[in-house]
């Protein structure tokens, strides 16, 4: 995308041409259909089951924006479901941060949970299907791995989790 | 968001309209098994069509509604899970065991006085 698109106009059917490919152009830079820059990253307070759903439907918006389908966006939206929940049950309060990816050659969304909580004392138990210290169904985090293609979780305790997911544009 | 829940001869049917919050799925399990005592229903249709997706909250509410309502001896059964929130939910591990789903509405009336057939 760096190289500049000469244009010729000389008549109204360069008009057009005209503002097609800057139309173009600026999808492939990354800008929604609508006209929003992708570029900025959209943080969501995480404190309540509110938050949860708020932070869920612009993940989603971000997704179909960036290009996803609405299947794709679904898991994208379940995913930050499962770590908005695990912030409101374990450590109370923290953000989600939502960016668009558009480095060539793909697109992709990223997903960051970060929270000062109690943390994890043991990573790997708490990535098993089924581990819960909640009595709950311990499916959040390993579900997550398997709804996106990049994870990677650290957390410290009584400092705090972060998780951060990505997921490409087939 | 309150969902609305409707008498409709021995059965209930309870239409989510918009993506629910935990508190929301909680109240709505609390007026369901109300709604069932007091209407003595013999089955009750939980509409999910319009529901953005189905958490592991929400998959263990429905659960615990099913549940809980069986316990009545009434039967529950989820209809309008759409494809990729079932996709997803695979994916996540959620596998709404002992829980009857059907495609529809009218599948799931079907269903239920098919299952109110064979128990009176
Ligand atoms: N943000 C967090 N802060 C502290 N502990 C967490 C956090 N997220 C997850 N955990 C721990 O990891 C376990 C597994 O999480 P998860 O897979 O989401 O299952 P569940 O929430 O159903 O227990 C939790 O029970 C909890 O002990
Ligand atoms: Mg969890």
């Amino acid at each position: 995308m760096e190289q500049e698109i000469r244009v010729p106009i000389s008549s109204d059917k360069n008009i057009v041409n005209a503002r097609q490919k800057g139309r173009s152009a600026a999808l492939a830079v990354g800008f929604s259909p609508g006209g929003t820059a992708l570029e900025q990253e959209i943080r969501v307070p995480i404190s309540s089951d509110k938050d949860i759903v708020d932070a869920r439907q612009k993940g989603r918006s971000v997704a179909l924006a960036v290009g996803f389908s609405p299947g794709a966006a679904t898991l994208i939206a379940t995913a930050i479901s499962e770590l908005a929940r695990n912030i409101v049950s374990y450590a109370k309060s923290g953000e989600i941060v939502i960016q668009a990816l558009h480095g060539s050659p793909r697109l992709g969304i990223q997903v960051i949970a970060r929270d000062q909580g109690p943390g994890i004392h043991d990573i790997k138990q708490a990535l098993r299907d089924g581990f819960s210290t909640s009595g709950s169904l311990g499916l959040g985090l390993p579900g997550v791995k398997r709804l996106m293609d990049e994870f990677q979780i650290d957390s410290r305790e009584n400092r705090g989790t972060t998780v951060m997911v990505k997921k490409w544009k087939q | 968001m309150e969902v609305p829940i409707l008498k409709q001869g021995d059965f209930l049917i309870a239409t989510i309209q918009a993506a629910l919050t935990d508190a929301d799925l909680l109240h709505l399990r609390t007026a369901l098994l109300q709604q069932v005592v007091r209407s003595r229903s013999r089955g009750v249709i939980v509409d999910v069509t319009a529901l953005d997706l189905m958490d592991s909250f929400a998959s263990r509410t429905v659960q615990e509604i099913v549940h809980m309502i069986r316990l009545r001896g009434a039967e529950t059964v989820i209809v309008g899970i759409q494809p990729e929130v079932a996709f997803a939910m695979v994916q996540l591990g959620l596998t709404l065991e002992n829980v009857a789903t059907a495609l529809d509405l009218e599948e799931g009336l079907a269903y239920l006085n098919q299952k109110s057939k064979t128990i009176s």
